[in-house]
Formats: structure tokens, C-alpha cells, sequence
């Protein structure tokens, strides 16, 4: 193993010519080879991303503030005038609320959630916390992101072309057929097929170059027991993206054909079946949502054990907790499926298999808080996101308990109940451990410091506002409102109302965020190499803030006493 | 009061029986119900044409006046205003759904909750840098590990039990006597047939607002033309969709199934109560997904034979006679 690891080593040297020479502006961002610049690049479309997907949920908040239709007819009216068509009609006014929950969807977890939380944090820091001096495929990881650019661009661009009823995409992130494929007519869900084919890629190409990375670069000494565990998460997770995505490329390959070559995979009047495609998309679907939230664990272990001072609590129990997770996950997706018919046989087994998932994230969970037990604690700003994290991680994760019995779920089931779980695990799960984690690395990103009081106050206001908006969604669900619905009866308005002020609560926490970034990029204090103190124990601290442009040209040895 | 109501309603029906509006509201609404369907480009001879089937059907032996339209009671098979938890239930896999959810499933989720939160909360304050300034170097404990390994699996099997039990009720297969109702989900309405009782096909579009109103029923739920079913009888509705997918859903009867086109999908249940119960279709299917609710009329049984001999139907397990006799016998309820 290491004298693999050297080898590869002299490769990028000389590939790279050494020292700290950076390439001039358009070779250095747009021809990058560099992981930490692609990390860069990554985490800067992420947040642009963020800012559109979140953008348009807040267009549905405002709409579902109350009940009856307020302002998406306007809306539709405005995109219909952008594209010289006529006033749009009222059913085109509903499928544009159609394609907006479709674009929040896939553009939160494809190209907000996935690049920030592997293309950024893992090309950020996986290499580092190994000891490598960058990925094993530079040149693959730079195809990686720039294949987002034309996907992101294909879903913004379906909105404008027709797709059925109207413009866009209106098929939810699912894309279930025949809705997708008889359902809607015009090139819009060819286009959302096709982003998510591209987007896919470049997933597939990030997760064999992480995994070609983690087993074969490790630096001397650094063995796959001694990996931090943010690397062990990226690990898994490059795993279950490349098994699940192969899967979800074949069922939308099948998706383009049935809609323009006349197959009928999903076509029951032509031998096929639209559960077929359910099935198939499941089957990625629900390792997807550990991809987007395994990293998330493996990031909140590395800022509770810097800041509680302690090492990890049950280091091994961890790592393979998450990797029964990820092998579990992939035998328990037709629960996203209870109410379509299936077998009473089946629904036992789905209910049954899910409910162990319940078992390995209790693991994490315990552990966590073994970890801060008998520590020393400072509540610094990734600290106290981390920690805000776990809890409501857990009630996230105790709906999902409920939701995994099939019995139940055929009431809950694409209830608003489902979209307060949801949210409960990424919107307050992964997109808080997204934010520990920038609070975290920051200074070492940076080389500057970010204001902590900027950053407790934008916990506190985000905090109080993702409550507010996703908490009462429970009762809307549990007193049956369905989901994607652009209008309900008078009966919900009250939490509605309520999600809706808790919105306008959170975009003040968002504002408070980008203060602090531009302000902290501008005149932050400069970060010395490990500002976090004895608890910060991983070997990105022990470079300079920001690193070199090429680091451990001399690989570092890691000795047995470091780590667990 | 209501006797005349019904006499009224009786003359009406005679020529419109699938338009059973209540009171005044249903002279000038005869036009309006069917607009849901007509602003939509595709479905209006669709529509049109299933709406007039069971009137067409019913003309020639409409002596059989159809029971009143029935007024749904406030809070009862629908959401009441900021309501925080599960609806009333009115069926027997209800009941026992609802029981694991309010009795176990809850109460277990908060405990979990609050003694993580607790546990975090006294390790946060007792662990502080300034009370604990040299942090303990302990990072393994096998006994608590292996304890908090498997309680939780003790726990999820006291939950698998009657968890899988529930499951195994939903699906026992109707009785041999089940009432039989084909459900058809469309873009954007249902489709109700009643194979047993030989009235076709007819078709149930959401209210608009005015017409509701008028109605004295929640906007947004209320539907024209509801699906009659019987109470305390077992009925098995046979589902499926004519484009995409729908899910047929009432909350307050426990029921989602999933219509899809090409499958035939089989959910069987008795409602324990005459009442209206309201449901709203659960999956995505286009750009009225939100606007095709589905309505369930739940008539005593005397009073549901009534319904389908004045739809033209026979009653099911009973002879033709009995069944002619039985409604005046119960026009009298």
C-alpha cells in the first residue's frame, strides 16, 4: 500500500511541477486539476445552486401562505410574456407550480446538496485528511464538476420550453412514467432527463476517482482503521453512487426511449409497467439519501471530537455503522412504494427492513453524545451547528421510524408528513452539517476567520425558522394534506401560514450567512494553521491556512498513537 | 322541512339524477357543474359524455327518487382547522392504525426525542470547557455500546408486532358479498362504475368555490357527483387510471391505494358510519393534481339500495321485488 501511494506521489509531481506556483486566473479555475480549487469551485456553484432552489421554495411559501390561488397565475403570466406566448391559462398557471416543486427538488439534492457535501467537502479534504497531495484522476475530477455546468443549465433552460400542460418540467423529482413519459408531451422532460443523465456522470466519475483515492493514496501508516471519519463517510458514499447511479441512468435511458423511440418499458397497453420505473428509481432513490447525508455524519464526527477535545467515542462502531447503513439502504426502497400495490408479503418485508435502518443511526447518534460526554467543550460556531444537527436529526429520523411501517404509511404516505421527514433529515440534517462544516473549514478554505457572532446569530435565526417551517408540516400531513398541491381546503391554512413566517425567518438567517461570508472574505482575521486548538487532531490543520497549492510533497507519516 | 326538500330534490332528479345538488343552489348549478371538466381541453367529451350515461340509463325506471344529498358534519371525515393530529377514523384497519400511531409510535418518538435532546442538554452544560477543563481520553465502553445496539432492536420488535399485524388486517380479502366499485382515475376526476349493481360509469368533478358554498361543503373537497357506498356493508373497490398514475385517498377511512393504469389494485374496508368522508387524490399526475377530490357519500344501507334502484341499478343480494319494496319502506327514515 504505501509504496503504491509513493508512486502515484512522484507521478503528480512531476505532472505539476512543484512548490506553490498557481496557474495563471482562466488556466487555474477553468482548466482546474487542482482538488482544493475544484472544491472551491464545487462549494461556490453549490451556493448558487442553493440560492435558486431556495428561491423557489420561496415562491411556493408565499403561494401556500393561504389558501386559494394568489400569485402563481401572475407568475405564469410573466413567464408566458417572457416567451412571447399568450397569457397563460389557468391550468398552465398549475403546471407551472408543477415545475417549480420539480426544479426545487432536483436542484436541492443534485446540484446543491450532492456538489457541496462530496464535490466540495470531499475534494476539499478527503486528499488532505489522508495525506495525499490531490486526487488519484485530477483530470477526471475536473470533467466531474464541469459536467455539472451543462446539466444545471439543461434543467433552468427546461423551464422554458414546453413540457405537457404548459412550460417546464411539471413531474415532480421523481419523474414517475407514464406521467413523465404519455404525460407530458414537448422537449422539457427530455431535458430534465438529460441533466440528470449528465449530472449523474459526473457523479459516477467523482465517486471512482474518491474511491481510487481513499484505497490506493493513503499516506504511510494511514490505515483504513485510522481514516477520519469524514473520509470513511465519503468512502461509503462513493460506493452507493457507484451502484445506485448506473440504476437511475438506465430507468431515465428507458424514460427518453418510451417518450421518443416508441418503447414501452412503462407502457402497460405495450407489455410494460409504470412500476417498473418506480422500482428502478427507488432502488437509487433510496441510497441517494445517504449520499446526501452519510457525508453530513462523517462531518459532524470531526467537528464534535475537535471541539468537545476528545477523540471520536467508538470509533469502529461508527465507521461501520455507516457502512451497514449504506448496505442496508439498498434493500429497503419499495417503502417509498407502500401504497402502490404491492404484495402483503412485500410491505412486511419493506417495513421490516427498514425499521433496522433505525438500529446502525442510533449507533451515531448514541456515540455522538458519548463523544461530548466528559469532554471539554466550546460552543464555537461549527460546534454549536453540529450539535444542532444531532438533535434534529433525530427527530427526523423518529418520523421515519413511523413512516417505515406500511400499515401507517397508508395514510401518511405523500402527505405533507413525508415532506416535514424530509426536510427534517436534509433541510435541517444535511444543510446543517453543511454549514458546520463551512463554519469549520472556513479559516483553512480561506485563510481567514469568520465572525463568530455573525455565525451563532445566523444559527440561531436559522434555527428558529427551518422549525417553524417544517415542524408544523407534521400536523398539516397527519391531518391529511397531500403533497405538491398548489391550493387546500381552508382547514390548513393555519400551519400553513405558520411554515410560511417561518420561511421569511430562515431567509433572515440565509442574509446574516452571505454577511458574514463577504465580510469575513474581506477583512476576517487571518487564521492561523489549526485555529480549533488540541482538539483538531486531522492532518488538514497542520497545514498553513490556506494550504499550499500542492501539499505533502513529502508524504507525512502517521505514527500509531495518532487518531483512535 | 327536509321532507320537502327531498320531494323537490325527487322532481329534479328524475332528470338529472347524477347532478344531486342541494336546495336552491342546484337550479343554476346544473350548468356550472360540469365546468371543472370543460375548461380543460381534453377532457370535456370525455366527461360530458360519462355524466350523461347514468342519467340516460336511469330515465326510463327513475320512479325511484334518490335519497337527499347528504350534508357532511363539520370536523367529521375531513381536516379540522389546525388540527395536529390524525382525522377521526371510521373503518376497523382505521382503528387499529390509529392506535399504533397515537399509543406506541408516538409516544415512543417523543420519548426517543426528549432523551437524546436530555441527554445532549446535560452533557453540554456539564461538560463545558469552564467546568471541564481537561477532557477524559475515554473513547470505548463495550458494555454501552453493545447496550445501545440492541435495546433498539427490542424496542423495533415490540413495534414490528403489531406493525406487521396491521398490515395483515389491511389486507385480508374482502367478503364474497362485497360491494364491488370500480374506481377510475382520470385527468382530472374519478370515475365511480358499480359492476355488481349494473350503473355505469359516472364521472365526479371537484366544486368550485361558489358551487361548495352553496353546498355547505369544504371548498376544495366537496365534489359533484360523490361516490355512494354503503355503511356497515364491506366494500371492495377495485382501482385503476386511465392516463397516469393517481392515488385514491381518504384519510378518515385509512385508505391510500395507488391507481394506475394497466393495474387493477384492491382495497377492501367497511365504513362504520353513514357520513360524508372526503379525500384528495395523492399522487402527482399533472397540472389539476391539487383539484380532483374525491367525495364518499356513506348511506345506510336501506337508504344506499334506494340510491342505486334511482340510478337505474339493482340492488346486490336482493330479488328485484324486495329490493322495489325495501326504499319506500325507508323513504320514511
Amino acid at each position: 500500500m504505501t509504496t503504491i501511494t509513493a508512486d502515484h506521489h512522484g507521478d503528480h509531481a512531476h505532472d505539476h511541477h512543484d512548490a506553490d506556483h498557481k496557474p495563471a486566473f482562466f488556466q487555474r479555475w477553468f482548466m482546474s486539476t487542482n482538488h482544493k480549487d475544484i472544491g472551491t469551485l464545487y462549494l461556490i456553484f453549490a451556493i448558487f445552486a442553493g440560492v435558486v432552489g431556495g428561491a423557489i421554495s420561496g415562491l411556493m411559501r408565499v403561494e401556500l401562505a393561504q389558501p386559494g390561488i394568489q400569485y402563481l397565475q401572475g407568475w405564469a403570466n410573466i413567464q408566458h410574456s417572457l416567451l412571447g406566448a399568450e397569457p397563460a391559462s389557468l391550468d398552465q398557471a398549475y403546471h407551472l407550480w408543477n415545475a417549480l416543486i420539480t426544479a426545487h427538488g432536483l436542484i436541492m439534492v443534485f446540484f446543491m446538496v450532492m456538489p457541496a457535501i462530496i464535490g466540495g467537502f470531499g475534494n476539499w479534504f478527503v486528499p488532505i485528511m489522508i495525506g495525499a497531495p490531490d486526487m488519484a484522476f485530477p483530470r477526471m475530477n475536473n470533467i466531474s464538476f464541469w459536467l455539472l455546468i451543462p446539466a444545471f443549465a439543461l434543467l433552468l433552460g427546461s423551464a422554458f420550453v414546453p413540457g405537457g400542460t404548459g412550460y417546464g418540467a411539471g413531474t415532480g423529482w421523481t419523474v414517475y412514467a407514464p406521467l413523465s413519459t404519455s404525460g407530458s408531451a414537448g422537449p422539457a422532460v427530455d431535458m430534465a432527463i438529460l441533466s440528470l443523465h449528465i449530472a449523474g456522470a459526473g457523479s459516477i466519475l467523482g465517486a471512482v476517482n474518491f474511491i481510487t483515492t481513499i484505497l490506493n493514496m493513503r499516506a504511510p501508516g494511514m490505515t483504513l482503521h485510522k481514516m477520519p471519519l469524514f473520509v470513511w463517510s465519503v468512502l461509503v458514499t462513493a460506493f452507493l453512487l457507484l451502484l445506485a447511479l448506473p440504476v437511475l441512468a438506465a430507468a431515465i435511458t428507458m424514460l427518453l426511449t418510451d417518450r421518443n423511440f416508441g418503447t414501452t418499458f412503462y407502457d402497460a397497453a405495450g407489455g410494460g409497467d409504470p412500476e417498473l420505473y418506480q422500482h428502478l428509481f427507488w432502488f437509487f432513490g433510496h441510497p441517494e439519501v445517504y449520499i446526501m447525508i452519510l457525508p453530513g455524519f462523517g462531518i459532524v464526527s470531526q467537528i464534535i471530537s475537535t471541539f468537545s477535545k476528545k477523540p471520536v467515542f467508538g470509533y469502529l462502531g461508527m465507521a461501520y455503522a455507516m457502512v451497514a447503513i449504506g448496505v442496508v439502504g439498498f434493500v429497503v426502497w419499495a417503502h417509498h412504494m407502500f401504497t402502490t400495490g404491492m404484495s402483503v408479503n412485500v410491505k412486511m418485508y419493506f417495513t421490516a427492513a427498514t425499521m433496522v435502518i433505525a438500529v446502525p443511526t442510533g449507533i451515531k447518534i448514541f456515540s455522538w453524545i458519548a463523544t461530548i460526554w466528559g469532554g471539554s467543550i466550546s460552543y464555537k460556531t461549527p460546534m454549536v451547528w453540529a450539535l444542532g444537527f444531532i438533535f434534529l436529526f433525530t427527530v427526523g429520523g423518529v418520523t421515519g421510524v413511523v413512516l417505515a411501517n406500511g400499515g401507517v404509511d397508508d395514510v401518511l404516505h405523500d402527505t405533507y408528513y413525508v415532506v416535514a421527514h424530509f426536510h427534517y433529515v436534509l433541510s435541517l440534517g444535511a444543510v446543517f452539517s453543511l454549514f458546520a462544516g463551512f463554519y469549520y473549514w472556513f479559516p483553512k478554505m480561506s485563510g481567514r476567520m469568520y465572525n463568530e457572532f455573525l455565525g451563532q446569530l445566523h444559527f440561531w435565526v436559522f434555527f428558529v425558522g427551518v422549525n417553524l417551517l417544517f415542524f408544523p408540516m407534521h400536523f398539516l400531513g397527519l391531518s391529511g394534506m397531500p403533497r405538491r398541491y398548489p391550493d387546500y381546503p381552508a382547514a390548513f391554512e393555519k400551519w400553513n401560514q405558520v411554515a410560511t413566517h417561518g420561511y421569511e425567518i430562515m431567509a433572515v438567517g440565509m442574509v446574516i450567512f452571505f454577511i458574514n461570508v463577504f465580510w469575513s472574505l474581506a477583512a476576517g482575521k487571518k487564521a492561523a494553521g489549526n485555529p480549533w486548538g488540541e482538539g483538531a487532531t486531522t492532518l488538514e490543520w497542520t497545514l498553513s491556512s490556506p494550504p499550499p497549492f500542492h501539499q505533502f510533497e513529502t508524504l507525512p507519516v502517521i505514527d500509531d498513537a495518532a487518531h483512535h | 322541512m327536509n321532507k320537502v326538500k327531498s320531494l323537490v330534490l325527487a322532481g329534479l332528479l328524475a332528470f338529472a339524477p347524477s347532478i344531486a345538488m342541494n336546495g336552491q343552489a342546484l337550479a343554476q348549478d346544473n350548468v356550472a357543474v360540469a365546468a371543472p371538466a370543460a375548461d380543460n381541453a381534453a377532457a370535456p367529451a370525455d366527461s360530458a359524455a360519462n355524466a350523461a350515461a347514468p342519467a340516460a340509463q336511469a330515465a326510463p325506471v327513475a320512479k325511484v327518487a334518490a335519497p337527499p344529498r347528504m350534508k357532511p358534519t363539520e370536523g367529521i371525515g375531513m381536516p379540522k382547522p389546525g388540527e395536529v393530529t390524525l382525522q377521526e377514523q371510521f373503518t376497523s384497519t382505521g382503528h387499529t392504525a390509529r392506535w399504533l400511531h397515537d399509543k406506541m409510535l408516538l409516544p415512543l418518538i417523543f420519548a426517543i426525542s426528549i432523551l437524546v435532546l436530555a441527554l445532549m442538554l446535560y452533557a453540554m452544560w456539564r461538560f463545558r470547557a469552564s467546568a471541564n477543563p481537561i477532557p477524559s481520553k475515554t473513547s470505548h465502553n463495550t458494555f454501552i455500546e453493545v447496550v445501545w445496539t440492541v435495546l433498539p432492536v427490542l424496542i423495533l420488535l415490540v413495534v414490528a408486532v403489531p406493525s406487521i399485524g396491521l398490515l395483515a388486517d389491511q389486507y385480508k380479502p374482502a367478503p364474497k358479498d362485497a360491494l364491488t366499485v370500480k374506481v377510475t382515475g382520470y385527468q382530472w376526476y374519478w370515475g365511480y362504475e358499480y359492476p355488481d349493481s349494473g350503473i355505469p360509469e359516472f364521472v365526479s368533478n371537484m366544486l368550485t368555490e361558489e358551487q361548495a358554498k352553496a353546498s355547505g361543503e369544504p371548498h376544495q373537497l366537496a365534489a359533484d357527483n360523490r361516490l355512494v357506498l354503503p355503511a356497515g356493508r364491506p366494500i371492495k373497490l377495485i382501482i385503476t387510471a386511465a392516463d397516469v398514475i393517481h392515488s385514491f385517498a381518504v384519510p378518515s377511512l385509512w385508505v391510500k391505494m395507488d391507481a394506475v393504469p394497466g393495474r387493477l389494485n384492491e382495497k377492501s374496508f367497511t365504513i362504520e358510519k353513514p357520513g360524508v368522508y372526503y379525500g384528495q387524490c395523492s399522487e402527482l399526475c399533472g397540472a389539476r393534481h391539487g383539484f380532483m377530490p374525491i367525495a364518499i357519500e356513506a348511506l345506510p344501507p336501506a337508504q344506499f339500495d334506494q340510491w342505486v334502484l334511482s340510478q337505474g341499478g339493482k340492488p346486490a343480494g336482493a330479488a328485484p321485488a324486495v329490493a322495489a319494496a325495501a326504499p319506500a319502506a325507508d323513504a320514511k327514515l
